[in-house]
Protein backbone atom coordinates (compact mmCIF):
# COMPACT_ATOMS: atom_id res chain seq x y z
CA UNK A 1 0.00 0.00 0.00
CA UNK A 2 1.45 3.85 -0.62
CA UNK A 3 2.24 5.42 2.02
CA UNK A 4 1.48 8.97 0.70
CA UNK A 5 -1.29 8.83 -1.90
CA UNK A 6 -3.28 11.94 -3.76
CA UNK A 7 -5.81 11.78 -6.19
CA UNK A 8 -6.74 14.55 -8.02
CA UNK A 9 -5.01 17.09 -5.17
CA UNK A 10 -6.10 20.73 -6.28
CA UNK A 11 -5.85 23.57 -3.69
CA UNK A 12 -6.83 27.39 -4.45
CA UNK A 13 -6.02 30.54 -3.02
CA UNK A 14 -8.95 32.45 -4.18
CA UNK A 15 -8.93 31.65 -8.01
CA UNK A 16 -5.34 31.08 -8.04
CA UNK A 17 -4.17 27.50 -8.52
CA UNK A 18 -1.71 26.59 -5.86
CA UNK A 19 -1.87 22.61 -6.61
CA UNK A 20 -3.51 21.33 -9.53
CA UNK A 21 -4.60 17.92 -10.03
CA UNK A 22 -1.68 16.15 -8.58
CA UNK A 23 -1.86 12.58 -8.49
CA UNK A 24 1.05 11.28 -7.12
CA UNK A 25 2.01 7.55 -5.44
CA UNK A 26 4.85 7.45 -2.82
CA UNK A 27 5.34 4.27 -1.34
CA UNK A 28 7.51 3.60 2.29
CA UNK A 29 11.89 3.37 1.98
CA UNK A 30 12.17 6.11 -0.49
CA UNK A 31 14.20 9.47 -0.14
CA UNK A 32 12.68 12.04 -2.43
CA UNK A 33 13.36 15.34 -3.53
CA UNK A 34 10.64 17.44 -4.00
CA UNK A 35 11.60 20.40 -6.61
CA UNK A 36 10.25 23.26 -8.94
CA UNK A 37 11.17 26.56 -9.03
CA UNK A 38 9.77 29.44 -6.55
CA UNK A 39 5.85 29.42 -6.19
CA UNK A 40 5.63 26.07 -7.87
CA UNK A 41 3.74 24.26 -5.34
CA UNK A 42 6.23 22.78 -2.88
CA UNK A 43 5.28 24.03 -0.06
CA UNK A 44 1.38 23.85 -0.41
CA UNK A 45 1.85 20.14 -1.46
CA UNK A 46 3.82 19.64 1.89
CA UNK A 47 0.96 21.16 3.97
CA UNK A 48 -1.93 19.85 2.70
CA UNK A 49 -0.06 16.52 3.68
CA UNK A 50 1.02 17.30 7.52
CA UNK A 51 -2.22 18.40 7.36
CA UNK A 52 -1.66 22.56 7.90
CA UNK A 53 -3.93 23.16 4.59
CA UNK A 54 -6.91 21.42 3.61
CA UNK A 55 -7.51 20.94 -0.16
CA UNK A 56 -9.71 22.37 -2.16
CA UNK A 57 -10.71 19.23 -4.19
CA UNK A 58 -9.67 15.83 -4.76
CA UNK A 59 -7.83 13.55 -1.97
CA UNK A 60 -4.75 12.79 0.19
CA UNK A 61 -4.31 9.57 2.36
CA UNK A 62 -1.32 8.68 4.36
CA UNK A 63 -1.28 4.96 5.18
CA UNK A 64 -4.94 4.93 3.61
CA UNK A 65 -5.92 7.43 5.78
CA UNK A 66 -7.00 10.47 5.11
CA UNK A 67 -5.46 13.54 6.71
CA UNK A 68 -6.20 13.98 10.71
CA UNK A 69 -4.58 12.86 14.17
CA UNK A 70 -3.64 9.31 13.12
CA UNK A 71 -1.56 10.46 9.92
CA UNK A 72 -0.57 13.80 12.65
CA UNK A 73 1.11 10.98 14.93
CA UNK A 74 3.12 9.62 12.03
CA UNK A 75 4.40 12.35 10.03
CA UNK A 76 7.28 14.40 11.12
CA UNK A 77 7.17 17.55 9.80
CA UNK A 78 9.85 20.81 8.97
CA UNK A 79 8.38 23.99 7.63
CA UNK A 80 10.13 26.45 6.01
CA UNK A 81 10.18 28.91 8.92
CA UNK A 82 10.69 29.28 12.76
CA UNK A 83 8.18 27.10 14.53
CA UNK A 84 9.09 26.46 17.61
CA UNK A 85 8.60 29.27 21.14
CA UNK A 86 11.80 31.51 20.25
CA UNK A 87 11.81 32.64 24.08
CA UNK A 88 12.41 28.64 24.96
CA UNK A 89 15.85 26.67 25.83
CA UNK A 90 16.60 24.08 23.45
CA UNK A 91 16.87 21.52 26.45
CA UNK A 92 13.20 22.53 27.44
CA UNK A 93 11.97 22.51 23.62
CA UNK A 94 12.91 19.16 23.60
CA UNK A 95 11.24 18.03 27.14
CA UNK A 96 8.27 19.67 25.31
CA UNK A 97 8.41 17.72 21.99
CA UNK A 98 8.91 14.84 24.49
CA UNK A 99 5.67 15.17 26.05
CA UNK A 100 4.29 15.73 23.04
CA UNK A 101 5.24 12.90 20.67
CA UNK A 102 5.25 9.70 21.45
CA UNK A 103 7.70 8.48 18.78
CA UNK A 104 10.30 10.85 19.96
CA UNK A 105 13.52 9.74 20.87
CA UNK A 106 15.27 12.11 23.35
CA UNK A 107 19.03 10.23 22.98
CA UNK A 108 19.29 10.79 19.41
CA UNK A 109 17.81 14.38 19.62
CA UNK A 110 21.04 14.96 22.33
CA UNK A 111 23.43 13.02 20.37
CA UNK A 112 22.81 15.39 17.63
CA UNK A 113 22.94 18.12 19.08
CA UNK A 114 26.43 17.54 20.90
CA UNK A 115 27.57 16.72 16.89
CA UNK A 116 26.02 19.83 15.54
CA UNK A 117 27.99 21.63 18.42
CA UNK A 118 24.79 23.49 20.33
CA UNK A 119 24.57 24.10 23.80
CA UNK A 120 20.85 22.90 25.00
CA UNK A 121 21.00 25.89 27.69
CA UNK A 122 20.96 28.54 24.60
CA UNK A 123 17.86 30.28 24.34
CA UNK A 124 16.18 29.34 20.61
CA UNK A 125 16.51 33.27 19.66
CA UNK A 126 20.19 33.97 20.91
CA UNK A 127 20.94 31.42 17.61
CA UNK A 128 22.15 32.20 14.40
CA UNK A 129 19.51 31.85 11.98
CA UNK A 130 21.72 28.62 10.54
CA UNK A 131 21.93 27.02 14.02
CA UNK A 132 18.27 27.13 14.56
CA UNK A 133 17.41 25.45 11.23
CA UNK A 134 20.43 22.83 12.30
CA UNK A 135 18.32 22.67 15.53
CA UNK A 136 14.66 22.59 13.95
CA UNK A 137 15.93 19.78 12.01
CA UNK A 138 17.08 18.08 14.85
CA UNK A 139 13.55 18.03 16.01
CA UNK A 140 12.37 16.68 13.28
CA UNK A 141 14.66 13.65 12.88
CA UNK A 142 14.56 12.57 16.48
CA UNK A 143 10.92 11.52 15.91
CA UNK A 144 10.61 7.68 14.97
CA UNK A 145 7.66 8.81 12.04
CA UNK A 146 6.26 7.00 9.33
CA UNK A 147 7.01 10.20 6.90
CA UNK A 148 9.10 13.08 7.34
CA UNK A 149 8.65 15.65 5.72
CA UNK A 150 11.11 18.07 5.36
CA UNK A 151 10.95 21.71 3.77
CA UNK A 152 13.89 23.20 2.67
CA UNK A 153 15.77 21.92 5.52
CA UNK A 154 19.20 22.86 4.28
CA UNK A 155 18.87 26.29 2.71
CA UNK A 156 20.24 28.40 5.13
CA UNK A 157 23.18 25.84 6.52
CA UNK A 158 26.79 25.61 5.88
CA UNK A 159 28.13 22.96 3.78
CA UNK A 160 29.77 20.69 6.65
CA UNK A 161 26.37 21.00 8.05
CA UNK A 162 24.53 20.34 5.27
CA UNK A 163 26.64 16.95 5.02
CA UNK A 164 25.69 16.26 7.90
CA UNK A 165 22.31 16.38 7.85
CA UNK A 166 22.12 14.33 4.79
CA UNK A 167 24.33 11.93 6.52
CA UNK A 168 21.35 11.79 9.02
CA UNK A 169 19.19 11.03 6.65
CA UNK A 170 20.77 8.46 5.12
CA UNK A 171 21.97 6.41 8.97
CA UNK A 172 18.04 7.00 9.77
CA UNK A 173 16.77 5.51 7.05
CA UNK A 174 14.95 2.68 6.78
CA UNK A 175 12.64 0.01 4.78
CA UNK A 176 9.16 1.54 6.86
CA UNK A 177 9.89 5.07 6.53
CA UNK A 178 9.67 8.08 3.54
CA UNK A 179 11.31 11.14 3.57
CA UNK A 180 10.70 14.14 1.50
CA UNK A 181 12.68 16.88 1.36
CA UNK A 182 11.58 20.12 -0.86
CA UNK A 183 14.35 22.12 -2.71
CA UNK A 184 16.26 24.01 -5.16
CA UNK A 185 19.68 22.94 -4.19
CA UNK A 186 19.39 20.02 -5.98
CA UNK A 187 23.06 19.49 -6.90
CA UNK A 188 24.01 19.29 -3.27
CA UNK A 189 21.47 16.33 -2.37
CA UNK A 190 20.40 14.50 -5.60
CA UNK A 191 22.88 11.61 -4.68
CA UNK A 192 20.75 10.96 -1.65
CA UNK A 193 17.17 10.96 -3.69
CA UNK A 194 15.78 7.99 -5.13
CA UNK A 195 12.80 9.61 -6.34
CA UNK A 196 12.27 12.90 -8.06
CA UNK A 197 9.30 14.72 -7.82
CA UNK A 198 9.23 18.33 -10.59
CA UNK A 199 6.47 20.42 -9.85
CA UNK A 200 5.52 23.14 -12.33
CA UNK A 201 3.22 26.02 -11.71
CA UNK A 202 1.13 23.55 -9.75
CA UNK A 203 1.44 20.45 -11.99
CA UNK A 204 3.04 17.42 -11.69
CA UNK A 205 5.74 17.56 -14.34
CA UNK A 206 7.42 14.52 -13.64
CA UNK A 207 7.79 11.55 -10.81
CA UNK A 208 10.76 9.66 -11.58
CA UNK A 209 13.83 8.01 -9.99
CA UNK A 210 16.78 9.81 -9.96
CA UNK A 211 19.19 7.42 -12.09
CA UNK A 212 16.25 6.94 -14.49
CA UNK A 213 16.46 10.63 -15.63
CA UNK A 214 20.63 9.89 -15.78
CA UNK A 215 19.90 7.43 -17.59
CA UNK A 216 17.01 8.97 -20.15
CA UNK A 217 18.70 11.98 -20.00
CA UNK A 218 22.09 11.82 -19.93
CA UNK A 219 22.66 14.69 -17.65
CA UNK A 220 22.63 14.84 -13.49
CA UNK A 221 18.99 15.82 -11.78
CA UNK A 222 20.21 19.41 -11.32
CA UNK A 223 21.35 19.88 -15.16
CA UNK A 224 17.78 18.40 -16.31
CA UNK A 225 15.93 20.56 -13.47
CA UNK A 226 18.17 24.08 -14.90
CA UNK A 227 16.67 22.71 -18.54
CA UNK A 228 12.88 22.30 -17.61
CA UNK A 229 12.88 25.28 -15.80
CA UNK A 230 14.97 27.20 -17.87
CA UNK A 231 13.86 31.42 -17.99
CA UNK B 1 32.78 12.75 3.09
CA UNK B 2 31.02 11.06 0.40
CA UNK B 3 32.04 9.83 -3.52
CA UNK B 4 32.63 12.55 -6.18
CA UNK B 5 30.21 10.80 -9.55
CA UNK B 6 29.97 11.97 -12.56
CA UNK B 7 26.62 13.73 -14.03
CA UNK B 8 25.54 11.42 -17.11
CA UNK B 9 25.49 7.98 -15.21
CA UNK B 10 23.16 6.51 -13.09
CA UNK B 11 24.94 6.18 -10.01
CA UNK B 12 24.06 2.88 -9.23
CA UNK B 13 26.83 1.89 -12.21
CA UNK B 14 28.93 3.94 -10.65
CA UNK B 15 28.75 2.57 -7.66
CA UNK B 16 29.10 -1.15 -8.80
CA UNK B 17 32.27 0.24 -11.08
CA UNK B 18 34.01 1.24 -8.27
CA UNK B 19 33.36 -1.95 -6.17
CA UNK B 20 34.51 -3.79 -8.89
CA UNK B 21 37.59 -1.59 -9.07
CA UNK B 22 38.30 -2.32 -5.14
CA UNK B 23 37.48 -6.10 -6.05
CA UNK B 24 40.20 -5.87 -9.09
CA UNK B 25 42.54 -3.97 -7.14
CA UNK B 26 42.14 -6.73 -4.34
CA UNK B 27 41.49 -3.70 -1.54
CA UNK B 28 38.36 -6.07 -1.11
CA UNK B 29 40.14 -9.98 -1.28
CA UNK B 30 38.71 -12.83 -2.89
CA UNK B 31 36.47 -14.40 -0.51
CA UNK B 32 36.64 -11.25 1.54
CA UNK B 33 33.24 -9.03 3.06
CA UNK B 34 31.74 -6.64 1.15
CA UNK B 35 30.89 -3.85 3.36
CA UNK B 36 26.78 -3.75 4.22
CA UNK B 37 24.39 -1.87 2.21
CA UNK B 38 24.63 0.69 4.81
CA UNK B 39 28.42 1.19 5.40
CA UNK B 40 28.43 1.89 1.46
CA UNK B 41 25.48 4.36 1.64
CA UNK B 42 26.99 7.01 3.98
CA UNK B 43 30.54 6.39 3.11
CA UNK B 44 29.43 7.25 -0.26
CA UNK B 45 26.79 9.46 0.88
CA UNK B 46 23.81 7.89 -1.13
CA UNK B 47 20.66 6.36 -0.68
CA UNK B 48 20.71 2.60 0.55
CA UNK B 49 18.52 1.76 -2.64
CA UNK B 50 20.73 3.21 -5.20
CA UNK B 51 23.26 0.65 -3.11
CA UNK B 52 21.05 -1.83 -3.00
CA UNK B 53 20.40 -1.95 -7.29
CA UNK B 54 24.57 -1.73 -7.26
CA UNK B 55 25.10 -4.64 -5.06
CA UNK B 56 22.56 -6.78 -7.18
CA UNK B 57 24.33 -5.69 -10.26
CA UNK B 58 27.51 -7.07 -8.62
CA UNK B 59 25.33 -10.45 -7.98
CA UNK B 60 23.96 -10.61 -11.50
CA UNK B 61 27.45 -11.17 -12.80
CA UNK B 62 28.56 -13.70 -9.26
CA UNK B 63 31.81 -11.59 -8.92
CA UNK B 64 29.80 -10.97 -5.11
CA UNK B 65 27.27 -13.59 -3.62
CA UNK B 66 24.80 -13.19 -0.91
CA UNK B 67 25.15 -15.35 2.37
CA UNK B 68 22.06 -17.21 2.95
CA UNK B 69 19.89 -15.81 6.29
CA UNK B 70 22.69 -13.23 7.63
CA UNK B 71 21.93 -10.78 4.52
CA UNK B 72 26.17 -9.95 4.25
CA UNK B 73 27.90 -10.38 1.47
CA UNK B 74 30.74 -12.12 -0.03
CA UNK B 75 33.07 -11.30 -2.88
CA UNK B 76 33.29 -14.30 -5.17
CA UNK B 77 36.55 -16.86 -4.86
CA UNK B 78 36.58 -17.81 -8.20
CA UNK B 79 39.94 -17.41 -9.48
CA UNK B 80 38.76 -17.08 -13.61
CA UNK B 81 36.04 -14.61 -12.58
CA UNK B 82 38.54 -12.21 -11.02
CA UNK B 83 40.95 -12.82 -13.72
CA UNK B 84 38.47 -11.92 -16.31
CA UNK B 85 37.49 -8.85 -13.98
CA UNK B 86 40.98 -7.45 -14.18
CA UNK B 87 41.66 -8.56 -17.99
CA UNK B 88 38.24 -6.93 -18.41
CA UNK B 89 39.02 -3.61 -16.82
CA UNK B 90 42.48 -3.15 -17.99
CA UNK B 91 41.03 -3.47 -21.37
CA UNK B 92 38.82 -0.76 -20.49
CA UNK B 93 41.66 1.54 -19.31
CA UNK B 94 43.37 1.11 -22.50
CA UNK B 95 40.85 1.59 -24.98
CA UNK B 96 39.97 5.34 -22.97
CA UNK B 97 44.05 5.74 -22.98
CA UNK B 98 44.03 5.09 -26.59
CA UNK B 99 41.05 6.95 -27.63
CA UNK B 100 43.02 10.18 -25.77
CA UNK B 101 45.53 9.39 -27.71
CA UNK B 102 43.89 9.41 -31.25
CA UNK B 103 42.45 12.65 -29.77
CA UNK B 104 45.25 14.17 -29.52
CA UNK B 105 46.92 13.13 -32.89
CA UNK B 106 48.81 10.20 -31.94
CA UNK B 107 48.24 6.39 -33.82
CA UNK B 108 48.27 3.01 -31.99
CA UNK B 109 52.07 3.05 -32.97
CA UNK B 110 53.46 6.38 -31.78
CA UNK B 111 51.41 6.00 -28.66
CA UNK B 112 52.87 2.58 -28.12
CA UNK B 113 56.86 4.66 -28.20
CA UNK B 114 55.38 7.04 -25.66
CA UNK B 115 54.35 3.99 -23.71
CA UNK B 116 58.29 2.39 -23.81
CA UNK B 117 59.64 5.67 -23.72
CA UNK B 118 58.13 7.27 -20.99
CA UNK B 119 59.92 6.89 -17.18
CA UNK B 120 57.75 7.29 -13.99
CA UNK B 121 58.67 10.48 -11.90
CA UNK B 122 59.21 8.74 -8.31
Amino acid sequence: MALLETKFLSKQYGKKFALQDINLNIESGKIIGLCGPNGSGKTTLIKLAAGILTPTSGNLTIGGTEIGPETKAVVSYLPDKPFVPEFMKIKDIIAFFKEFYADFDINAANEMLTRLDIDGNETFKTLSKGTQEKAQLVLVMSRKAKLYLLDEPIGGVDPAARDYILNTIISNYNADSSVIISTHLIADIENTLDEVIFIKYGKLFLHSTSDDIRETHGMSVDAYFREVFKC
Amino acid sequence: MSWKFDDGTPIYLQIAERIREQIASGEISPGGKVPTVREIAELAGVNPNTVQRALAELEASALVAAERGNGGRFVSDNPDLLAKLKHDMARTATGDFLAKMRKLGFEKAKTVGYLNEYKEES
